[in-house]
């Protein structure tokens, strides 16, 4: 009997990486007990962006039965299990297909994705491409950071041209994307960039995302500094932060086509796209459900 | 609907039809409450999301044609995690393309309905034509240890009646669940008969819901499967395709791997016999059981009447339940003293042969009566390999 298995243990092992302290901080509401510290390493702009997110579903008074997070896999993938929602952590890419039946199956959900430029636009580009065009009610939060945090520091298509990264040892060959003028060609309702230098900016932006019916997508370019700046020798994050304070210009007048970031290049921030359009639910509704019901 | 239908409830349209097998599947899902469905055309699975996207709007349900077959099964994995009985169809390539995220399903256990109308491989292969060359993968195809069920029609008529079971088998193991059908039966047209509501019985997916004090989302309840709850009850669970504890949290350690693939296997594997459904026909005296399963049973049923109408001891044990296997079943008819073959009949290079081999070893021969697709084969065919079989 080949297909014995012989227990091992039985009993649920102690709870590992278990924190005390869970409490003392007003946002603590919105974590997971138990689940602080992070992963994230010292100077990474992704806790910034998180603690933007949490600020952001604080002020914008988001209800915590009523909203789901769903990551994909790398460093930005990491903020759904730390926070007090119904919270997905998915396979690789797969994040936005999940979040659509996610969305679909329970329409009242205020769902996000809260997940990383490699996992979003490489591995994942098809499938953000095709919630935009379909305009799924759902917001999503791409942390760029130019490279492949998790795995060591590897190029990726938002790496800019030149750029070191552990797999452009002799600098990036390869066009980035831009991300906004992705999002806004497929053909989403609400398109955002900020850097984490801009806290207040980047939560006002995903309160107005959330509450916005329609594909929202929110970019946050963001220092990594173990990976992409230490290669590049871009300084600490404090340096990146001076870095963003003297290069980010409000661009909102500009077309998403000229906001490409090159190299070290001046970063065009601002609200790009603020459009009504009808939902895939409002449009499931109205052009096929009233139809089917008929027959 | 091409036939008499009594239109009282649009889930379930009791009556007599002639309809395929794919239809029927879809017909099953909607009898069974399934209200999400994500897929991408392939032949000759199509008309399986055809006709779903006629019904789920009739019914108060989503359906949506994804990009590809990773979005849709990750879309319905997505649906399930919110409480949708949720399916998807598909074939050959878009099986494969599926893989990753049937591999989150069984680890979030979430429960999903997948339909595969297999056809020939590999890769693109014979898009119309049929094959039986999937069952392995439908058993190892994701990457990592875990246990599925998969359940194999051998008519359209069966395709429903599976369909619908299996939306329970999958809330019942928290797995998803896989119809191995085969384009013959997918294709086929024949009588289907859907039964009065009061036939199939309310279909109550949990008893209650469980307490959100000291909750803890994975923990093993009754068969060692974690209580159903879903996004938007108020349990702020979260759930990872990382190895987790009880709590759903992540934890990269090998105790915490034991517990919980252990747990993932042995919810299946320790209920097989609650799980299996098997056919047996003159199976008391039979000198060779011939094992099969889907469309090829249906040249097995007639090759078996034929020898028993020579007086030949033939008999057929067809799987229903391709996984988890028959082995016990297998095991005990190898240790019978008449026994003097199994021969297995199916339309690959011998994979449930395989199975059947490793659990009638040192015991009985097994004979493959292997063919490697495009058509069914005849009944001329397999007979001289069971006539062979009994010398």
């Amino acid at each position: 009997m080949i297909r014995k298995l012989v227990s091992q243990q039985n009993t649920a092992p102690e709870r590992s990486g278990w924190q005390s302290g869970h409490g003392d901080h007003p946002l603590d509401r919105f974590l997971k007990e138990g689940r602080i510290p992070h992963i994230w390493c010292s100077g990474c702009g992704i806790g910034i962006a998180f603690t933007a997110f949490v600020r952001a579903l604080d002020k914008g008074q988001f209800d915590t039965d009523g909203t789901s997070v769903v990551s994909g896999i790398g460093c930005s993938g990491r903020a759904a299990g730390y926070l007090n929602l119904d919270t997905y952590h998915t396979t690789h890419g797969r994040a936005i297909p999940f979040a659509t039946g996610l969305k679909l199956a329970k329409p009242e959900l205020k769902v996000v994705v809260f997940s990383g430029d490699g996992d979003l636009f490489a591995i994942g580009g098809n499938h953000i491409i095709h919630a935009a065009r379909r305009n799924i009610d759902i917001t999503v939060i791409c942390i760029n950071n130019f490279n492949y945090g998790m795995t060591g520091g590897q190029g990726g298509p938002t790496t800019p041209l030149e750029a070191r990264t552990t797999t452009t040892p002799y600098g990036c060959a390869e066009h980035p994307f831009n991300l906004i003028y992705m999002a806004k060609a497929a053909g989403a309702a609400y398109v955002a960039r900020w850097t984490v230098l801009h806290t207040y900016e980047m939560r006002d932006a995903m309160i107005e995302g959330m509450n916005k019916r329609g594909f929202s997508f929110i970019e946050i370019v963001s220092p990594c500094p173990t990976g992409y700046a230490r290669r590049n020798k871009l300084g600490s994050t404090l340096d990146l932060m001076r870095f963003y304070r003297d290069n980010s210009y409000l661009a909102e007048e500009l077309d998403p086509e000229n906001t490409a970031l090159p190299f070290q290049g001046r970063v065009a921030v601002g609200k790009f796209v603020d459009k009504e359009k009808p939902t895939f639910m409002d449009m499931w509704d109205g052009c096929v459900v009233s139809k089917a019901r008929k027959r | 609907m091409r036939a008499k239908t009594r239109r009282a409830d649009p889930k379930l349209l009791t009556g007599t039809h002639f309809m395929n097998g794919d239809e029927a599947c879809a017909e099953g899902a909607v009898a069974a409450g399934c209200s999400f469905f994500a897929g991408y055309p392939i032949t000759p699975a199509t008309e399986v999301a055809e006709r779903m996207s006629l019904r789920l709007p009739q019914v108060g349900g989503v359906y949506i044609q994804m990009e590809d077959e990773l979005a849709s099964m990750a879309a319905v994995v997505g649906a399930s995690c919110a409480g949708a009985r949720a399916m998807t169809a598909t074939s050959g390539p878009g099986f494969s393309l599926m893989m990753e995220n049937i591999g989150l399903a069984a680890m979030l256990e979430a429960p999903c309905v997948l339909v595969n109308i297999m056809r020939g491989g590999p890769s693109t292969g014979l898009p119309t034509l049929v094959g039986q060359q999937d069952v392995m993968q439908a058993r190892w195809g994701s990457h990592g240890d875990y246990e599925v069920i998969a359940l194999s029609p051998e008519s359209p008529q069966e395709a429903f009646e599976l369909t619908l079971e299996a939306f329970d088998l999958a809330d019942k193991y928290r797995t998803p669940v896989m119809i191995l059908s085969d384009e013959v039966v997918g294709h086929m047209t024949e009588k289907v008969v859907i039964p009065p509501p009061e036939a199939i019985g309310g279909r109550s997916r949990r008893k209650r819901k469980p307490g959100k004090r000291g909750f803890v989302p994975f923990a093993p309840g009754e068969n060692e499967v974690p209580p159903l709850v879903f996004a938007g009850e108020g349990y702020h669970l979260h759930a990872t395709g990382l190895t987790h504890d009880d709590h759903g949290y992540p934890v990269i350690t090998p105790d915490a791997q034991e517990r919980l693939v252990q747990r993932l296997v042995r919810k299946i594997r320790d209920h097989t016999e609650e799980i299996l459904r098997t056919e047996e026909l003159y199976i008391e005296d039979a000198e060779v059981v011939v094992v099969s399963y889907g469309c090829s049973a249906r040249t097995t049923r007639e090759v078996v009447e034929r020898c028993r109408q020579r007086g030949l001891k033939v008999g057929m044990l067809r799987l229903i339940t391709v996984w988890p296997f028959a082995e016990d079943r297998i095991r005990r008819l190898a240790e019978s003293e008449r026994l003097k073959a199994f021969v297995v009949a199916e339309i690959n290079s011998g994979q449930i042969a395989y199975e059947v081999e490793r659990c009638a070893q040192g015991s009985v021969n097994t004979v493959l009566a292997g063919f490697m697709g495009g058509r069914i084969f005849t009944p001329e065919e397999l007979l001289p390999i069971v006539e062979a079989a009994l010398k």
